[in-house]
């Protein structure tokens, strides 16, 4: 299971990681990040197969993927 | 935030004046990963031109500089005899690379100097307003081109390997993993490592040569208008049936050979032939 975090701070709200995500962990959300856009919130993340395409497309690095290996 | 960027990035500079979506970003993140892979952050340096893509070193926590218009490669080139030990990456784009810059694009290659050249192609000047660039597709119709682009899109990849580059890439933000095995393999090769990254300007391009301000839409017209090629392959749209081929670019690593004779190895054995050192 995967510890999934986006960073309200870094996000710039460009969706990118919806659509990237073969799980589709990803969903629109009506959270706001500093820029005043919608951030994505993480739902089902034990899904997760840690491809990691969502930390490599983030264009801003807001989302961090912790797998139990890393550690 | 992102573990990586925790260790490349100066937090202090941050936000990154990237547009929502901007490919640089992912460009950023494959170089640093690539520096990482390499484990050479201490020997690394970069230099930059002008352009929103020449910002993508100004964030990373190395040696950078920032200089004029166009000149990025003189400046590298000039940094690499001083300083031989470093592995030099240049951050362009392809209005700074292939049009102010493209006469020193053109003798930088011909020597084949070891510098790794990433080319942060987005087919349009993106920090000036929409402007057609030489990249820019036939008939996009952008600020300076109302009635549709008449002129041919360059081929960057195409024009160093004619001139003798001995490392030649092109990928799309579409394919990081490939973008980042070639960054490290160009930054590992000696001689000129020319890697050229179609990425997506959501906001100019998206506007004007694509027709789709979605940044993660304009990542699948990537991959829709590109063909993988293998390295080393002699005519890769002759052996591929014509349809397979209309109006797609090739991707992947177009030439990579380790023997070509390097610049500095031919400016040591030209002093050790006249005695001078």
């Amino acid at each position: 299971m995967a510890n999934i975090t986006v960073d309200g701070t870094c996000c710039k709200g460009c969706n990118i990681c919806l659509t990237v995500c073969p799980k589709g962990i990803f969903v629109k959300s009506r959270k706001r990040n500093t820029y005043g856009t919608n951030m994505p919130a993480v739902e089902n993340a034990e899904a997760c197969v840690g491809c990691r395409m969502c930390e490599r497309l983030c264009p801003d690095g807001a989302i961090d993927v912790d797998t139990e290996g890393d550690k | 935030m992102n573990k990586l960027y925790e260790k490349y990035i100066k937090k202090e500079s941050l936000p990154t004046l990237f547009c929502p979506g901007c490919g640089n970003g992912i460009i950023q993140r494959a170089a640093m990963e690539a520096i990482e892979m390499n484990g050479c952050k201490e020997e690394t340096a970069c230099v930059s031109g002008i352009g929103c893509s020449s910002w993508i070193p100004c964030y990373l926590q190395l040696d950078v500089i920032h200089t004029m218009h166009g000149r990025a490669l003189p400046f590298a080139e000039g940094l690499k005899l001083a300083q031989p030990d470093k592995k030099i990456m240049v951050f362009t784009g392809d209005g700074d690379c292939v049009a102010i810059g493209g006469n020193h694009l053109l003798h930088a290659a011909a020597r084949n100097i070891d510098l790794t050249v990433v080319m942060v192609n987005n087919n349009i000047y993106g920090m000036t307003g929409g402007q057609k660039s030489p990249t820019t597709p036939l008939e996009a119709k952008t600020k300076t081109s109302p009635y549709g682009c008449i002129d041919m899109p360059m081929d960057a990849c195409g024009l160093v390997m004619t001139l003798g580059a001995s490392y030649v890439a092109r990928w799309t933000t579409a394919h990081p993993v490939q973008l980042t095995r070639s960054i490290a393999e160009g930054m590992n090769h000696k001689g000129f490592a020319f890697i050229e990254v179609l990425s997506q300007c959501p906001v100019q391009a998206g506007k004007n040569v694509w027709g789709e301000k979605d940044p993660a839409k304009i990542m699948d017209l990537y991959k829709k208008y590109t063909y993988m090629t293998k390295t080393g392959e002699v005519d890769p749209a002759g052996a591929r049936s014509a349809s397979a081929i209309e109006g797609k670019l090739p991707i992947g690593v177009f030439r990579n050979d380790p023997d070509a004779p390097e610049y500095l190895e031919k400016v040591e054995a030209k002093l050790a032939e006249c005695g001078i050192r």
